[in-house]
């Protein structure tokens, strides 16, 4: 800026110079709605639910709003009577259910984003469309959908039961396994279209180099492709975890009294139990993991990128300015 | 080898559809053995009361939420890639925030929120009305994800040469940028729309008196027991938001390759 001109910050758009005051305003235009939408919706419900966690209730249900540790207590295992493991075992159960699930979506999901990625061209978008309308297509359907697949005179329960794993009239459901199966079917894609992205990219001269030094079929797995996939394997791993944490219909349509994960302690806490106070907190421990779980990814790749794999777009929209 | 585990793993994500939409035709009334073909239970959805009454509740929520968030996204979008913010990793992240809170979570927060909000303000009783705030807030951050995908494939220089030859801001906007963005925000609502026509937790939570939805219709059948009628309607829904999220892909697809 030459000598005399006022140091201003000024922007041109399409040769118009416009101050920086104007730049703002415009950019406001387009985007105040949104915002002022978001910080409403998004931040006053997170920002109810972690105030309503502290909250207590009063005797005749009604919510008291003073400072109270009473839920997080619960949760943790202090009962009337001493120690009460309840809660605290639904907690590390729905963490292992949820990391169960992961690595089942891995084992499956991992040759097959290999499969797809194998195609050339048409065939190529034909297997990731058939990936993507199940992704796309309602979760309760597809789950109650295992209730037929597995009821005593189901296809499932039929052929388990030629290989002795199921008695006479008895069906698959409810039981973990149910949930288990219906969990990585129901997430597979979650974990397949980051995974094929990552898949798509990898450089395979230096597998075929790995090879030539000597490296058996799996150490060039371990040394030459897996780093190379290392991102999508993150951000597949953390779109099947978080979902699977506050998951509700599937052990509710599949599980039964011993499959109960945090997601169903929330919907009875709200739509049954009326405990509000005691449904935020458990809320809000699923909010607290996944902050950690997103924390843990953003050291590996950036967020814009994740989310773009969360909503299936092989496009990437450059970096952020600003 | 690795074919088999491809196809086994088809048949593992499309067994769950393929079974519904088997019975959804079997005329038998009870239990899964094959009786014969029939029409009977796609018939009986049309004099279905029930169901026709969530059915306008579910179109009805899942338009009115479309609009409000293909509107407030695309111009997000379109504002975020092409201003400065000061505050801009903030933003992005309260942007992709309900992509990753599990639903159950912004359910109870949208119960507890509208809760308070109602002491306050009165019209946020559950109901329809609050339901489609809950839902387009739920789709906002994938709408603004779609445009912003599209938004980047779009080359400067067109916009600057339809300025160069006289154009004005307006006219820019009218001629170039928004007719290439248009199938980037068809696709963005389409599959707004589907999110909201699969959604049934949050709808579950916010639902008031009469405001039923078809996936709720589905979750209270299928916990009573299934009925037929209810894999005839389950088959439908299917189909339907296939069809929307195909169309939306092929959207994607075609400009892709157009670029190219």
């Amino acid at each position: 800026m030459g000598k005399g001109l006022p140091a201003r910050r000024v922007t041109v758009r399409s040769g118009e110079v416009v101050s920086s005051r104007e730049e703002r305003l415009r950019g406001w235009l387009f985007c105040g709605g949104g915002f002022l939408w978001l910080t409403v919706f998004v931040v006053g419900p997170l920002a109810a639910i972690l105030a309503m966690g502290f909250s207590s209730r009063g005797d005749y249900g009604e919510i008291q709003w003073q400072w109270s540790f009473e839920s997080y207590r619960r949760l943790g295992g202090v009962g009337e009577l001493g120690f009460d493991p309840v809660y605290p075992l639904i907690l590390f159960r729905t963490l292992g259910v949820a990391m169960a699930t992961t690595l089942g979506c891995v084992v499956c999901g991992m040759p097959f984003a290999f499969f797809i990625a194998g195609f050339k061209g048409h065939r190529r978008t034909a297997a990731l469309m058939g990936v993507m309308i199940p992704f796309w297509t309602n979760l309760l359907i597809r789950t109650y959908a295992w209730q037929i697949l597995m009821a005593p005179q189901g296809p499932l329960t039929v052929v388990a039961r030629a290989f002795g794993w199921v008695g006479e009239g008895d069906a698959l459901y409810p039981g973990l396994f149910a949930v288990y199966l219906c969990l990585v079917c129901d997430f597979i894609p979650f974990m397949v279209l980051p995974l094929y992205a990552s898949v798509e990219k990898v450089n395979w001269a230096l597998a075929d180099a790995a090879r030539d030094l000597g490296a058996g079929e799996i150490s060039v797995f371990w040394h030459a492709v897996l780093p190379q996939i290392r991102a999508g394997l993150a951000a597949g791993s953390l779109l099947v975890f978080l979902p699977a944490l506050g998951q509700f219909v599937i052990p509710d349509l599949l599980g039964g009294a011993r499959t109960v994960l945090l997601g169903n302690l929330v919907q009875q806490q709200f739509v049954q139990g009326r405990d509000w106070p005691f449904g935020a907190a458990i809320a809000s421990v699923c909010l607290a993991l996944v902050a950690l779980g997103l924390a843990l990814l953003s050291r590996l790749q950036p967020a814009s990128e994740a989310a773009q794999n969360r909503i299936g777009s092989e496009e990437r929209h450059e970096g952020w300015v600003g | 080898m690795l074919n088999v585990w491809g196809l086994c793993l088809f048949a593992f994500l499309y067994a769950p559809i393929v079974v519904v939409m088997a019975q959804s035709f079997n005329s038998g009334r009870f239990g899964v053995t094959w009786k014969g073909f029939t029409w009977e239970w796609y018939a009986a959805l049309f004099h279905n009361e029930g169901i026709r009454a969530a059915t306008i509740n579910t179109l009805l929520l899942a338009v009115s939420s479309t609009v409000i968030s293909t509107v407030l996204g695309t111009s997000l979008a379109y504002g975020m890639s092409r201003f400065r913010w000061r505050w801009g990793r903030a933003w992005e992240g309260l942007i992709q925030a309900p992509v990753y809170v599990p639903d159950v979570v912004v359910a109870a927060g949208f119960l507890v929120f509208f809760d308070v909000a109602r002491r306050f303000l009165p019209g946020f009783e559950p109901g329809l009305r609050v339901m489609i705030l809950a839902h387009a807030t739920v789709q906002l951050p994938f709408v603004t994800l779609v445009v912003r995908a599209r938004m980047s494939g779009l080359d400067r220089s067109l916009e600057e040469a339809a300025h160069d030859l006289g154009a004005d801001a307006w006219q820019v906007f009218r001629e170039v940028t928004g007719p290439f963005l248009a199938p980037g925000v068809m696709s963005a609502a389409l599959l707004a729309f589907t999110l909201s026509l699969d959604d049934f937790v949050v709808s579950f939570f916010m639902s008031g008196p009469g405001t039923t939805t078809l996936p709720m219709f589905i979750y209270s059948s299928v916990k009573r027991g299934v009925t037929p009628e209810v894999n005839a309607l389950s088959s439908l829904l299917v189909v339907l938001s296939a069809l929307a999220a195909w169309f939306a892909m092929r959207l994607g697809n075609r400009f892709r390759e157009n670029a190219e």
